[in-house]
């Protein structure tokens, strides 16, 4: 009994929004990635007790929906999307908020929200308001505010959004050490698969409310069960029922005419985009399913392939990967 | 931080809203200046001297502090409940707070005294439990002031807070923070330029009041007579008088707002 | 509607709005009157008479504090005749007069209290009292001058708790039990009927208050103006006058 109560365990229904059901371990770091509207934030916000819920919510043993437990009460820190930082207070006043609300002497609770400024690189800014700060500085007071109480959950709503690439590729480095050195656990709502991947231990894939998907990181990108995990990996998926088929790219044969041969997987359809990835260039095609195949620079030139293209593709039975939708 | 310009190369303000500005304008400030070059400002420093326009300032002064400490003090509460808590019959209470913005304050003292006068409502009970009368007191006049300055203030104070919403009232629970240390550290210093803005609005009011404390609190120098009170009866037998009166209380008014002006009443 | 037409429209309007002021007065005439607040109840009875006696006339009457009528006055307000509670106030509109003005009226100060007399007084020397809350005029006003002579008169130390702007609020403060005494005119006091009780001030008999009328220069009907002061002081104005309270001139 003790040791399942370590850890959160959560089973969430918000009326008309959400249905999930969680589990995650101390030191686990979840990425909660799905299309828009599929409930990401309102699982957070759930979790937080911003919105109503029925349902249960256990905290390393206590709960905190029976009796339903005041947000002030819960052992929590939620890094919101737009960092809400408290316009008329200093960085250093703002991270040292939720320490002074603990009880904490007013030099105290500083010292404390100075170490923290510190560990996110952003000590020299103590002083300065919220408007004076860059997006990535204003995000990263927002992370060491959530986390100075030392909560036994951290929430994150899409961190990095809004953030230059260079700047959020940055942040994304330092918060993976943060969150590492973070013995609580962690859930991380994102648009970004790199995200997920890198950052996080196990995802939830949402869709439409409820859990698609969950697993680790690598098994989740490995076997996606949903388009929108597909897309994310940049794989291709055919579902049928049950059973999914997904194939990368790269492993796409992209012709004019229709292919000889054994290929037994094949789709003509015309080209919708074609942008560069990487060294090569990513076909999007409707051919029945909207499938990316991957060409070379100098295949679209021999090929004359351009939107509105008509094109054959195949791929080898062997290049596919078949399994079913529960597994992962 | 000055509001930007508009770019020249917009073109000239239409006339169609010079003009009617103009008119607007003329209205408003012809009367003060006519009144400032018909004052006869030799006798100013005797007007001042006399013993009963400074107690109808210190009065009037009085009177119009206390309204503004009520309006903190009260009406601070009363518009965050009206802007952060849902109880039954809320806008009911919204709309009858508002009500003496619009009643014309003669009507306000008539009120006033239907409810705190000698056989008033609650006036009754005060008179006979404790031998209480507040008409004619300066209490009185404190409380016409405060009756007829405090929508002013509520109004003010709960459109700003309605305004910046609940969103760091939730981000302050997430960090720990009970509702009463919300209120004291995040709500209220980012409510600020409504409060200075409503303070300003209810203090002016304050000193201009006259038709309900005139009613309720009654006219007698050194307790009741206020500036606008002792203005009024001077109009009777000597203009020249009311005009320099009213000449001191526009110098005392204009020289508090302009301390006031732009540093309180902008957004941080 | 395009640039023009508003302009157009906007100049006709503003054309039209003197014409509109002018549209409410009525083909017949008007008179103005100007007339001591206790005045108040025989003036309306003789307006009407007067009325019916010229046809297609009409009285307006402003009660208001003699004071600040004779103000008015001066001042040039739109009025055809005047009538105060004392002559010192009449003097004061000097400027404004169009011949001297006649004494038509005079009235006693008396003291009242409310029907039901809560501060048991019996007599006016019982106002010197810190238990007592009594109200009077402004001093600068006829009602109020009056009634601190006869205060001083009879040794009264205790000041008033209030000093109304004309002699209709102090009756109102003792009707509505604000107060438990006033000073007012005996014309009030009868006015008002059984809702005060009425008690005589030492030495009020020899202070009577004398009200005199005139016309004013502005006057736009000095005909019909010098008319309406004729009946005021005819023996129809002069009943009418006593059957509310008022003495002779």
């Amino acid at each position: 009994m003790t040791t399942a109560a370590a850890g959160l365990t959560a089973d969430l229904h918000v009326a008309g929004r959400l249905r999930a059901r969680l589990r995650a371990r101390p030191g686990e770091t979840m990425a909660v990635i799905g299309p828009n509207g599929a409930g990401k934030t309102t699982l957070l916000r759930a979790l937080a007790g911003l919105v109503d819920v029925e349902g249960s919510i256990e905290v390393d043993g206590d709960s905190w929906t029976a009796p339903p437990r005041l947000i002030r009460e819960r052992s929590l820190g939620f890094v919101f999307q737009d960092q809400s930082l408290f316009p008329h207070l200093s960085a250093l006043t703002n991270v040292a908020f939720g320490l002074r609300t603990r009880g904490l002497s007013r030099r105290e609770a500083e010292a404390r929200a100075h170490d923290w400024l510190a560990r996110l690189g952003v000590a020299d800014l103590a002083a300065r308001r919220p408007r004076e700060l860059s997006g990535g500085q204003a995000q990263r007071v927002a992370i060491a505010r959530a986390l100075a109480p030392e909560p036994a959950l951290l929430l994150l709503d899409e961190p990095f959004s809004g953030l230059d690439v260079g700047v959020a590729t940055a942040l994304r480095l330092e918060l993976g050490r943060h969150l590492a050195a973070y013995d609580g656990i962690a859930l991380l709502v994102t648009h970004h698969a790199i995200d997920a991947l890198t950052l996080a231990d196990t995802v939830l894939v949402l869709d439409e409310g409820r859990v698609a998907q969950a697993g680790t990181a690598h098994d989740v990108a490995a076997r996606p069960a949903t388009d929108h995990v597909a897309r994310l990996v940049g794989l291709n998926v055919i579902r049928e029922q049950e059973t999914v088929r997904s194939f990368s790219p790269s492993a796409v044969t992209v012709s004019l005419g229709e292919p000889e041969g054994s290929a037994r997987h094949r789709w003509h359809g015309r080209v919708l985009s074609a942008v560069p990835h990487g060294d090569a260039v990513r076909l999007l095609v409707d051919a029945g399913p909207e499938l990316l195949a991957d060409v070379t620079p100098s295949a679209i030139a021999e090929l004359g392939l351009a939107p509105g293209s008509e094109v054959w593709l195949s791929v080898k039975e062997t290049a596919v990967l078949t399994y079913a939708t529960g597994s992962g | 931080m000055s509001t930007p310009q508009a770019p020249s190369t917009l073109g000239r303000p239409p006339w169609l809203l010079v003009a009617p500005g103009v008119v607007a304008a003329v209205l408003l400030v012809v009367p003060l200046v006519t009144l400032v070059l018909d004052t006869p400002w030799a006798s100013f420093g005797s007007q001042l001297g006399r013993p009963e326009v400074r107690e109808a300032l210190a009065i009037t002064a009085w009177a119009s502090f206390v309204t503004v400490l009520a309006c903190l003090l009260l009406g601070t509460p009363l518009a965050w409940l009206l802007a952060r808590v849902e109880f039954p019959g809320r806008s009911l209470l919204r709309a009858a707070v508002a009500v003496p913005l619009v009643l014309p304050p003669v009507v306000a003292g008539v009120a006033l005294v239907t409810a705190l006068g000698r056989n008033g409502l609650i006036g009754r009970v005060l008179d006979d439990s404790f031998g209480l009368t507040i008409p004619f007191t300066t209490t009185g006049v404190v409380i016409a002031h405060t009756f007829v300055s405090m929508p002013f203030y509520v109004l003010s104070v709960e459109g700003a807070l309605r305004a910046s919403g609940e969103r760091y009232d939730v981000v302050a629970a997430t960090l720990g923070a009970d509702r009463w240390t919300t209120f004291r550290r995040i709500t209220l210093p980012l409510a600020m330029p409504g409060v200075l803005a409503g303070a300003v609005l209810a203090w002016a009011r304050s000193l201009g009041e006259f038709g309900a404390t005139i009613t309720f609190a009654g006219n007698f120098p050194g307790t009741t007579q206020t500036m606008p009170s002792l203005i009024y009866q001077a109009l009777q037998t000597d203009p020249e008088v009311a005009r320099t009166l009213s000449m001191i209380l526009l110098v005392v008014s204009i020289g508090i707002l302009a301390a006031l002006r732009n540093r309180w009443l902008t957004t941080p | 509607m395009s640039r023009r037409h508003v302009t157009a429209v906007a100049a006709t309007l503003a054309m039209l709005l003197p014409t509109a002021a002018c549209g409410t007065q009525d083909e017949r005439a008007t008179i103005t009157v100007l007339a001591a607040a206790s005045l108040t109840g025989s003036f309306t009875e003789l307006a009407d008479a007067f009325e019916a006696a010229h046809p297609g006339v009409r009285v307006r009457l402003a009660f208001n504090s003699s004071a600040t009528l004779a103000q008015q006055a001066v001042d040039g307000a739109p009025a055809d005749v005047l009538a105060t509670a004392d002559s010192a106030t009449m003097r004061s509109a000097e400027a404004a007069l169009a011949d001297e003005p006649r004494l038509f009226a005079s009235n006693t100060m008396v003291l009242v209290t409310p029907a039901d007399n809560p501060a048991d007084l019996t007599s006016f020397e019982g106002l010197d009292s810190a238990a007592v809350s009594y109200v009077t005029c402004v001093p600068t006003a006829p009602c109020g001058a009056a009634a601190d002579a006869l205060l001083t008169g009879s040794g009264i130390a205790a000041p008033p708790v209030s000093r109304e702007i004309d002699v209709k609020a102090v009756l109102a403060r003792v009707t509505e039990g604000e107060a438990d005494a006033g000073i007012v005119y005996a014309t009030d006091a009868r006015a008002a009927g059984t809702a005060v009780t009425t008690l005589e001030i030492p030495g009020a008999a020899t202070r009577l208050t004398t009200y005199p009328i005139a016309t004013l220069e502005q006057s736009t009907h000095p005909d019909l103006a010098r008319e309406f002061v004729e009946l005021v002081t005819s023996a129809t104005g002069q009943r009418t006058l006593r059957s509310a309270g008022f003495g002779p001139p």
